[in-house]
């Protein structure tokens, strides 16, 4: 299930749920990311995520599809907060639920770092030195890009 | 009047996320860049960037697309999800 919201959820409570329906798997993964509070010397006040309605969906469906095809997923959900975050706040939850741990981790690891660089989201940081939007950093591509050399 | 979308940085540098555009002449989705830097340099520079890409319709295209006034055309820097 993909999720693009407006407003705050509830990470406990999104996990309890996934593993209540999903867990019977045998595996699950869980990773939350949360807004920064720091962006090397400056503060960050808030993180604003912009998005393309109906498109950035279709681009985690893609990228979901993507990890379906590599790895035996029975379950996965994907949320994605968009607005204005303050720091501490949960932005994306990826949850894979599998028979086995191995590729319950691999896939989570995956769609993170697509939804790094291949999702349709845009986010500024209100800073202590002023505004800056976000690109993927150099590290970012070449996380993706890991996943085409082993596969 | 085709519908232009600017989204991250472009939604600042254009001074608005949407805005309705005459084409004219410009039918492709080159000539609307041209077409928009003749009235706004700046903006036409940032356009200009090769990790500029460009969505007609929802639909993922290039420089050479087709366009027509009918049409809803987004400009989308390098996103950064997560």
């Amino acid at each position: 299930m993909i999720r693009v919201l407006e407003t705050p959820f509830d990470l406990n409570r999104e996990i309890a749920a996934f593993n209540a329906r999903a867990g019977a798997a045998g595996a699950v993964v869980t990773f939350s990311g949360a807004v920064r509070g720091a962006a090397g010397e400056a503060r960050v006040d808030a993180l604003e995520l912009e998005h393309f309605p109906g498109v950035t969906e279709r681009s985690i469906a893609a990228i979901e599809a993507e990890a379906r095809e590599r790895w035996p997923i029975t379950d996965i959900d994907i949320i994605h907060r968009v607005g204005r975050l303050a720091p501490g706040e949960p932005i994306v939850l990826v949850c894979v639920a599998a028979a086995h741990r191995r590729e319950a981790f691999e896939a989570a690891d995956f769609l993170m770092d697509y939804l790094k660089t291949k999702a349709m989201f845009w986010k500024k940081e209100s800073r202590s030195d002023g505004e800056t939007w976000i690109e993927p950093r150099a590290e970012d591509y070449k996380d993706a890009a890991r996943w085409k050399e082993s596969k | 009047m085709a519908r232009l979308l600017f989204f991250g940085k472009l939604g600042d540098i254009a001074g608005g996320r949407a805005r309705d555009f005459p084409l004219g002449a410009a039918n492709t989705v080159s000539a609307l860049k041209a077409a928009i830097a003749k009235g706004d340099p700046v903006l036409g520079d940032a356009l200009a960037a090769a990790s500029v890409r460009c969505i007609v319709n929802e639909e993922m295209t290039h420089g050479d697309a087709a366009i027509t006034d009918d049409d809803e055309i987004a400009f989308m820097p390098p996103v950064s999800g997560g």
